[in-house]
C-alpha cells in the first residue's frame, strides 16, 4: 500500500519511556477483526489508554493534552511481540510517522518501514537526553533528517546518526513499496521458480 | 566455505541480492489464515495483481474461531466476515483452504507440519510469528507482516536482509518432568525476549537431536520470544520418519532423492556464528512466568526476583508486578490458578496431551477451576479419542474443546476474565493476551496439569 513521502520531519514528541512494550499493547488482538485497513488509530494503546468501561484513563501519555506530535519515543525493545501489521498501521493512523527507541524489535521495524512510520533507532545515551528533553519542556522540536540520517533534538542542538538501508531510504524518500520493485523483477523470480524441485 | 544450516537454507533461495539493500528471497510455503490475509488480498484487488503460485500457499483458519460449537454458524458477525473473506479469496485465486468445520482444519502451525507441507531447507512464511515453529524440520520459517503476505501472493518472494547466526547448544539429560518447553522457558529467561533481536538461531547438542518433532516444533515456535526472527534444528532421521508418508509429503523416488538432499541440510564442522551459546540441561527445572514477558520465566522452585537483580528499567519491572499482583521475592509455588489453558501453536500436540494425562490419571480436577483443553488440530483430537486420553481427561473431570487458537491470544469466545489467573501452556503472557485483565503464568503441559488437579502452582515433580 502506498504511503507518504519522508524526507525531513520537524515536531514535537509523546514520550514512552517503558520498555518492552509489545504489540499486544499497542493493539490489542481483539481489535485486528477488521478486513480493511482504517481506523486502527482509535485503538493503538487502547488498554493503556481506556478503562474497561472505555473512560479515558488520564494518567496515559497520549490522554495528556502537553504531549502532542508526530514522532513517539518508546522505551529499549519497541514492538516485541506478534507480527501484526496492524501495530505499525495504528501508529501511522494515529498520526505518528516515526517512532524512535533504543531498540526495536524485528519485525515490527520491518512493518514500520513497509507501511511508512520510519523507525529510527538511536543510543541508549541519546534516548534518555531526548526523553530529559521533552519531560523539562514538552514543545521541544525533534528533527529527523532522513535524507542525511540524522536526528536531532532542536533545544539542544544535539544529534545523533542513524541506521537505514539504502535500499529502504530510498523507497521511504518516494513513497515506493517493495511490491513495485518485486513486480519489476518478475521474470527473475520465475526463473528460479522454475528451477526449483519442490 | 564452510555453512551453517542456516547458510545453506538462506542462500539457495536468493533470487537477487540487492546493494546496500536486503535479498530478493523465494518463499517455498506460505501460510495465511483469517486475521491477517484480507487486507493483503484487498491490496492485490487495487492494484490489480494475481497469485503467482497459488499452489505455494495454503489458507486454514484458526485465529478467530470459536471452540466449541463450530458447526454453528460463527456468532460474532466481524470473525464471521474474516472467516468468509479468508473462504472467498482462497477460492477467487485457487489456494487450498482448509476452513471452519473441514477435517484437516486446525491451527496453521499444527496443520502444515502434520500433512507434510512442512519440509526440510524449505523456505516458509505466515502473517504469525510463531511461523519459527516450523524450523524444528530445518526449514527457514518465520513470520511476515501484511505487506509481505502481499508481495508472497504476487511474486513469492520478500525482501529481506540476512540475519545474524546464533547457536544455541543445550548438553545432558532433562530431568524429570522438565520438557521441551521448560527448555524454551529456560533459555528465554537467559537471554530475555531482545536477547536474540536480529539473529536467526540453530539448535545444536544433545537435548534437541534426542527431542520428538512435537518438542522440537515446541523449541522452535518460541524462537521469536527472545526476539529472533526463527530457530531451525537440522533434520535428522527424527524429522525423516515424521514427514514419512505424510499426505502432502513426497512418495517413492521423489521421496528417497529428497531425503538424500534433506542429509546434506546440517551446518558444517568449521562453520561459525556470530553468537553461540551453551547451556546445561541439568540446570533446567519446570519453568513458569511471573511477570509480563515470556523473559520473566523462572525455574517453578524459585523465588521472584528482585527489581535490582533484573536487568533494565525497574520502572518497567514494577509496572508488571503490580499487573500480575505479585511482590519481589514472593515463593510461585502454591499461587492461586482460576484457569488452565492447554493448547496453542506451542503446546497442542498429542504429546502436550499426553504429558497432561499423565498427571491428571485418576485424579480429579480442582473445584472452582476453570480448565480450557483445545487440541491444535482435528488429527489431534482424534488422536485424543483414539489414544483413550480423552477417557483419561473426562474421567478427572475436564471436558475437550475444539481445534483454534483460543485462549491463547482470546480473539474468539476463550478470554480470561480481568484479574483472574491462568497457567497457560502458550507463548506470551503480555498484560490483556489472554483478555482485557488477564494473568498469564506460562508453563509446559505438565505444571498445567499440576495446577488443573490442585488449583494452585504446584510442581510436576511431586505428582509424576
Amino acid at each position: 500500500m502506498a504511503y507518504d513521502k519522508f524526507n525531513i520531519l520537524k515536531s514535537t514528541a509523546v514520550p514512552l519511556p517503558l520498555e518492552n512494550v509489545d504489540t499486544d499493547q499497542i493493539i490489542p488482538a481483539r481489535f485486528l477483526k477488521a478486513i480493511e485497513r482504517k481506523g486502527f488509530g482509535d485503538n493503538l494503546f487502547r488498554d493503556w489508554r481506556y478503562n474497561s468501561d472505555n473512560t479515558v484513563k488520564e494518567s496515559f501519555v497520549l490522554n495528556n493534552p502537553i504531549y502532542k506530535g508526530e514522532i513517539l519515543v518508546g522505551g529499549k525493545n519497541f514492538g516485541s511481540g506478534s507480527s501484526r501489521e496492524h501495530a505499525a498501521w495504528a501508529v501511522y493512523d494515529y498520526g505518528f510517522r516515526c517512532v524512535v527507541s533504543s531498540f526495536f524489535a524485528d519485525i515490527f521495524r520491518n512493518n514500520c518501514l513497509n507501511v511508512g512510520v520510519l523507525p529510527v533507532q538511536v543510543s541508549d545515551g541519546f534516548s534518555d537526553k531526548i526523553f530529559n528533553a521533552i519531560y523539562k519542556d514538552a514543545n521541544t522540536e525533534i528533527e529527523i533528517n532522513l535524507p542525511n540520517q540524522s536526528i536531532a533534538i532542536l533545544s539542544t542542538g544535539e544529534q545523533e546518526f542513524f541506521e537505514i538501508n539504502s535500499y529502504k531510504k530510498e523507497n521511504m524518500l518516494n513513497g515506493f513499496d517493495d511490491i513495485d520493485y518485486l513486480q519489476n523483477i518478475k521474470g527473475d523470480i520465475e526463473a528460479f521458480a522454475n528451477g526449483l524441485l519442490l | 566455505m564452510s555453512k551453517t544450516l542456516f547458510d545453506k537454507v538462506w542462500d539457495s533461495h536468493v533470487v537477487k541480492k540487492i546493494d546496500g539493500g536486503p535479498d530478493v528471497f523465494f518463499i517455498d510455503r506460505h501460510f495465511i489464515h483469517e486475521v491477517t490475509s484480507p487486507v493483503a488480498f484487498l491490496g492485490l484487488k487495487s492494484r490489480g495483481l494475481g497469485v503467482l503460485y497459488p499452489e505455494r500457499t495454503f489458507a486454514t483458519a484458526d485465529h478467530n474461531t470459536p471452540t466449541i460449537n463450530q458447526h454453528l454458524p460463527v456468532e460474532d458477525p466481524l470473525s464471521a466476515n474474516q472467516l468468509k473473506a479468508l473462504e472467498d479469496n482462497s477460492n477467487e485465486y485457487g489456494i487450498s483452504h482448509w476452513g471452519l468445520g473441514h477435517h484437516k482444519n486446525g491451527i496453521v502451525h499444527v496443520v502444515g507440519p502434520e500433512n507434510g507441507i512442512t519440509f526440510p531447507g524449505a523456505t516458509i512464511v505466515c502473517g504469525d510469528s510463531h511461523t519459527s515453529t516450523h524450523g524444528a524440520f530445518g526449514a527457514i520459517a518465520f513470520g511476515i507482516g501484511t505487506s509481505e503476505v502481499e508481495m508472497v501472493l504476487s511474486t513469492q518472494c520478500i525482501m529481506q536482509p540476512k540475519p545474524k547466526k546464533m547457536r544455541i547448544n543445550v548438553n545432558g539429560e532433562l530431568g524429570k518432568g522438565v520438557t521441551p518447553k521448560d527448555v524454551a522457558l529456560y533459555t528465554i529467561s537467559q537471554l530475555s525476549t531482545s536477547g536474540a533481536t536480529g539473529y536467526f538461531v540453530e539448535y545444536a547438542g544433545d537435548v534437541f537431536e534426542n527431542m520428538t518433532m512435537e518438542g522440537r516444533m515446541t523449541v522452535c515456535n518460541l524462537s521469536i520470544e527472545m526476539g529472533a526472527r526463527g530457530g531451525m534444528i537440522a533434520p535428522d532421521e527424527t524429522t525423516f520418519k515424521y514427514l514419512k508418508d505424510k499426505p502432502l509429503s513426497l512418495k517413492g523416488e521423489a521421496w528417497d532423492k529428497a531425503v538424500t538432499h534433506w542429509k546434506t541440510l546440517k551446518t558444517d564442522a568449521d562453520a561459525t556464528f556470530d553468537k553461540e551459546l551453551t547451556f546445561n540441561a541439568i540446570d533446567i527445572e519446570p519453568m513458569i512466568t511471573y511477570g509480563t514477558n515470556p523473559g520473566m520465566g523462572i525455574g517453578i522452585s524459585k523465588h521472584i526476583p528482585d527489581a535490582d537483580a533484573v536487568e533494565g528499567g525497574s520502572v518497567t519491572y514494577k509496572k508488571s508486578l503490580d499487573y500480575m499482583g505479585y511482590q519481589e521475592n514472593d515463593v510461585m509455588i502454591g499461587k492461586k490458578v482460576d484457569y488452565v489453558f492447554l493448547g496453542s501453536c506451542t503446546n497442542g500436540r498429542i504429546e502436550d496431551f499426553r504429558a497432561f494425562a499423565s498427571i491428571v490419571k485418576g485424579k480429579k480436577k480442582a473445584e472452582g477451576l476453570t480448565a480450557w483443553l483445545v487440541p491444535g488440530s482435528h488429527e489431534v483430537e482424534d488422536k485424543i479419542k483414539s489414544e483413550g486420553i480423552l477417557d483419561i481427561i473426562t474421567e478427572a473431570g475436564f471436558t475437550l474443546r475444539q481445534p483454534g487458537c483460543s485462549a491463547c491470544l482470546a480473539m474468539n469466545d476463550d478470554k480470561i476474565p480481568a484479574g483472574k489467573y491462568a497457567v497457560s501452556t502458550s507463548n506470551r503472557n503480555f498484560e490483556g493476551r489472554q483478555g482485557p485483565g488477564s494473568r498469564t503464568l506460562l508453563a509446559s503441559p505438565l505444571v498445567a496439569a499440576a495446577a488443573a488437579i490442585t488449583g494452585v502452582v504446584t510442581d510436576p515433580r511431586n505428582l509424576l
